[in-house]
């Protein structure tokens, strides 16, 4: 049998490998699709901002689109990719550079989840409660 | 046999030949000494970023969003109270700085990977590099030539937009 029949078997039926297949492969492609998310507003974020420099009724017109309800949505998704893109970043280092970091990469992933969800479950509750107190309606 | 063995790839002590060593091209070999070491350093980067990134954009959030009025306190004013303070202006500008260089090298990661035709590559990897570019040039000068209190002509605080210290000045 060839490594690759190997690994493959191992992916599909059982316990995978670092990388290919279940907790490893899952966690780098959340890592990938949240780290690209991030990257796009980073720039709207760095444009939005700019408008100081034209404004102060420029820049407060474009920031109060980030006070309507949609966007409020939008913030919490974008908070929730980078909490899990910042909590996996940290497993990542620990796989690296930690000695059992390989041993316990699956483990360290639902520790990731579960310290996510705690955390944005603070977020979600009090961003919303905040921009509740403070709505004027639509 | 012998002879297509690459010589850095022979175990010096025993003269054997480490696996598949006679059937991969050179420029595959890790025993070659690289140009340079271009790509190690941006994966420490990229850790130890990562780990610097944590700590600006949580406290970046928590400030902005956790505290006080939250996403309602945003304004003109807000932006201006926080850039009158060097620490806070260093602070966004250190968050500038390496989260667009760990985007930028995330991306380039990303397509290096998937797009695997040259010139599409080469493309890809140009907007990106100009795009990144302009935005930490625009961003850095926007934080250093900010100016917090806007006067009107005739030199009064502009009612209403000026943060609180402006009126001690």
């Amino acid at each position: 049998m060839t490594q690759t029949e190997s690994e493959t078997k191992s992916a599909s039926g059982g316990r995978g490998t670092l990388y290919k297949g279940r907790e490893g492969m899952w966690s780098w492609v959340g890592h990938r699709i949240t780290g690209v998310g991030i990257f796009f507003f980073l720039l709207v974020h760095v444009l939005d901002t700019s408008l100081v420099r034209v404004s102060p009724e420029a820049y407060n017109a474009v920031i109060g689109a980030y006070k309507h309800p949609i966007m409020i949505i939008g913030e919490i998704g974008l908070v929730g990719g980078i909490v899990f893109h910042a909590f996996n970043g940290i497993r990542i280092i620990l796989v690296d550079f930690w000695k059992k970091g390989t041993r316990y990469h699956r483990q360290m992933l639902w520790g990731v989840l579960i310290v996510w969800a705690v955390t944005m479950i603070g977020f979600t509750v009090r961003h919303l409660m905040l921009f509740l107190e403070g709505w004027e309606g639509f | 046999m012998a002879t297509q063995a690459n010589p850095e790839a022979v175990l010096p002590a025993q003269g054997i030949e480490a696996p598949r060593s006679g059937r991969i091209d050179p420029k595959y070999l890790r025993s070659r000494t690289s140009r340079s070491n271009f790509e190690m350093m941006a994966w420490v980067f990229m850790r130890v970023s990562g780990a610097a990134l944590v700590v600006l954009i949580f406290v970046h959030l928590w400030v902005n969003l956790m505290v006080g009025d939250g996403i309602h306190q945003i304004d003109f004013s807000f932006v201006a109270g926080k850039w009158a303070n060097p620490v806070w202006q260093f602070w966004d500008l250190t968050m500038l700085w390496l989260a667009m260089l760990h985007g930028t090298n995330g991306m380039r990661t990303i397509i290096n990977d998937y797009a695997e035709k040259d010139s599409t590559r080469a493309w890809l990897k140009a907007i990106l590099y100009l795009s990144a570019a302009v935005i930490i040039i625009l961003g850095t000068m926007v934080i250093f030539t900010f100016e917090p209190c806007l006067t009107d002509e005739a030199g009064n605080l502009l009612e209403g937009v000026a943060p609180e210290f402006c009126h001690g000045v």
